[in-house]
């Protein structure tokens, strides 16, 4: 089991390597203009140098992200609650919940530009609304699947609703909720980034915007490759924290393997 | 066993005759839904069942059996008629009640000793000390019934780990942790095999030996009833009422070898009798 773990994580760092020599390869073959697509070492050169100019603009895209992220859990598990626990309020609030989550988000970027003016407020409104709906239906589908037998021999005891919930109902979620929190921490800083970029003077997605106008392209990829490390190391965090957590959940592949 | 002083708990069994009602339906119906979409579960039925007494509930499949335990357990009111369990009319909860079904329903995260010890977080007076005595007093309490049903030393293994009979067996446990005076039990063996089911027939018979609470056993199996039971009721199909009420007198403890003697296989016949004529007068009535 350890060794094909090993080989697994060889061949997937093997072909991030590979993605970025033939990258490079193919701007030095083609001679192509760093206008276009710089390469690859180009880029990283770029990160380094321009890193102090960088880093206040990571920590504030962070910031925002990580309090939108934060409002959009509470906002979610509350929602997620009241319509997991209670039949008529799923079947009442879903075709709403719906109608919010299926309008794209750069569409309402502007209305929160309208209203609160450009900066972070608009990141952070823009980052809650994209993630909290993962959360809802996640800790809401994780409430409605407990099993009615259990549910049956506790209320036989004299527990009351809050005891089931607390005692089964919200354990019984966590995985789902942990799972959905992965999802939303991706979400929500999508949401920041890009009412950075439409509305911002601070924030990578801002940098970008700026980096492109002045047509310094690497740049703007060197942007693109701290979004994509910070995406990666989010989701990394809240994937270790899911299986400190939920490892009850997961644990019976570990029997099968060994 | 270590348990809290209680008389019905100290092992004498209870004397005949002094027998107290621990359990009593007079003309108990029950209807579900309203007006046309109504069903009725239960037909009027007047049962009465005293303290330490072992009944089987055996009748064809949906036949309202489980309705009586819903309403013994209070999760089911009365359409019409009344329920007295333990003196007082079941609207009132919080009656010292351990239920078990077929699904052992052991929650994942939990290692087998704390889910056993979950009524106790629900159950007064256990729930106001379980803080402080979930490590010590609980916790031996768990194991010693978890050692009477035969998983000495399961008691930190998670349910994903035991087999199906083995988490049938912590059910049982779970069911009489918090000293209930009754236990409710619908098909608990249902699922498993006939092997694992006689030696749990033999592990829950010496549960009740030893503890003596009263029992309401719903099941199809019939050897089961003659073999665990001390007074067997047969109902008739939907909606279900009392055709048959009769003891079961052989001696205890019983064995398995028991079940094919001669007067054991013959009361399992009566049975069969009973429950075939329901079937086929259900048939006629619908056909």
């Amino acid at each position: 089991m350890f060794g094909i773990d090993i080989r697994q994580k060889a061949w997937s760092a093997g072909l991030i390597v590979l993605f970025f020599v033939a990258w490079e390869l193919f701007c030095v073959i083609t001679g192509m203009s760093d206008l276009v697509l710089p390469r690859p070492s180009q880029v990283f050169v770029t990160l380094v140098q321009r890193f102090p100019v960088l880093w206040p603009h990571i920590l504030q895209t962070l910031g925002t992200t990580m309090f939108g992220f934060v409002l959009g859990v509470a906002l979610g598990v509350a929602l997620g609650a009241i319509i997991g626990v209670s039949k008529t309020a799923y079947d009442t609030c879903y075709p709403l919940l719906i109608g919010f989550s299926s309008i794209p988000k750069v569409a309402v970027v502007p209305i929160f530009v309208l209203w609160f003016g450009s900066g972070t407020v608009p990141a952070v409104l823009t980052a809650l609304s994209i993630c909290f709906f993962p959360i809802v239906v996640n800790i809401a589908t994780g409430l409605a699947t407990t099993e009615p037998e259990l549910e049956d021999v506790l209320k036989a005891l004299g527990a009351s609703k809050f005891d089931i919930l607390w005692n089964v109902g919200l354990p019984r979620t966590m995985p789902f909720f942990f799972a959905s929190l992965k999802v939303a921490i991706s979400y929500a800083f999508v949401g920041a980034v890009l009412s950075e970029t439409v509305a911002s003077n601070r924030g990578i997605g801002n940098v970008m915007m700026t980096a492109s106008s002045n047509f310094n392209v690497p740049l703007v990829f060197a942007g693109l490759f701290v979004l994509a490390g910070l995406g990666v190391a989010l989701y990394a965090v809240f994937s270790l924290i899911e299986g400190r957590v939920t490892g009850w959940a997961t644990r019976k592949n570990d029997v099968i393997a060994t | 066993m270590r348990m809290h002083p209680q008389t019905q708990f100290d092992g004498r069994p209870v004397p005949e005759g002094a027998a107290v009602t621990a359990i009593e339906l007079s003309e108990a119906a029950v209807t579900f839904g309203r007006g046309d979409r109504a069903v009725p579960a239960l037909s009027k039925t007047t049962l009465k069942i005293a303290d330490g007494e072992f009944v089987a509930l055996v009748g064809p499949s949906g036949c309202g059996k489980s309705t009586i335990l819903r309403l013994v357990s209070g999760l089911v009111q009365p359409t019409s008629g009344v329920v007295i369990v333990g003196g007082r009319e079941v609207a009132a909860r919080a009656l010292r009640v351990g239920m078990a079904f077929q699904n052992p329903t052991m929650l994942p995260w939990m290692t087998i000793e704390r889910n056993i010890m979950l009524p106790l977080k629900i159950v007064e007076p256990f729930r106001s000390s379980f803080r402080r005595l979930r490590k010590t007093e609980f916790r031996d309490k768990a194991n010693a019934l978890l050692e009477q049903v035969g998983l000495k030393g399961f008691g930190n293994r998670y349910p994903w780990q035991l087999s199906g009979g083995m988490l049938q067996r912590a059910n049982l446990c779970r069911a009489l942790i918090h000293e209930p005076r009754m236990l409710l039990l619908d098909e608990p063996f249902g699922a498993l095999d006939q092997f694992t089911r006689e030696e749990l027939w033999a592990i829950l018979q010496n549960l009740w030996m030893t503890h003596r609470p009263t029992v309401l056993l719903v099941t199809h199996d019939l050897r089961e009833a003659g073999f665990l039971a001390s007074r067997i009721c047969v109902m008739s199909a939907r909606p279900g009422r009392i055709l048959d009420d009769s003891r079961v007198e052989f001696a205890r403890p019983r064995t398995v070898a028991m079940t094919f003697e001669p007067q054991f296989v013959a009361l399992n016949q009566k049975l069969r009798a009973f429950i075939e004529d329901a079937r086929s007068a259900a048939q006629q009535g619908t056909g």
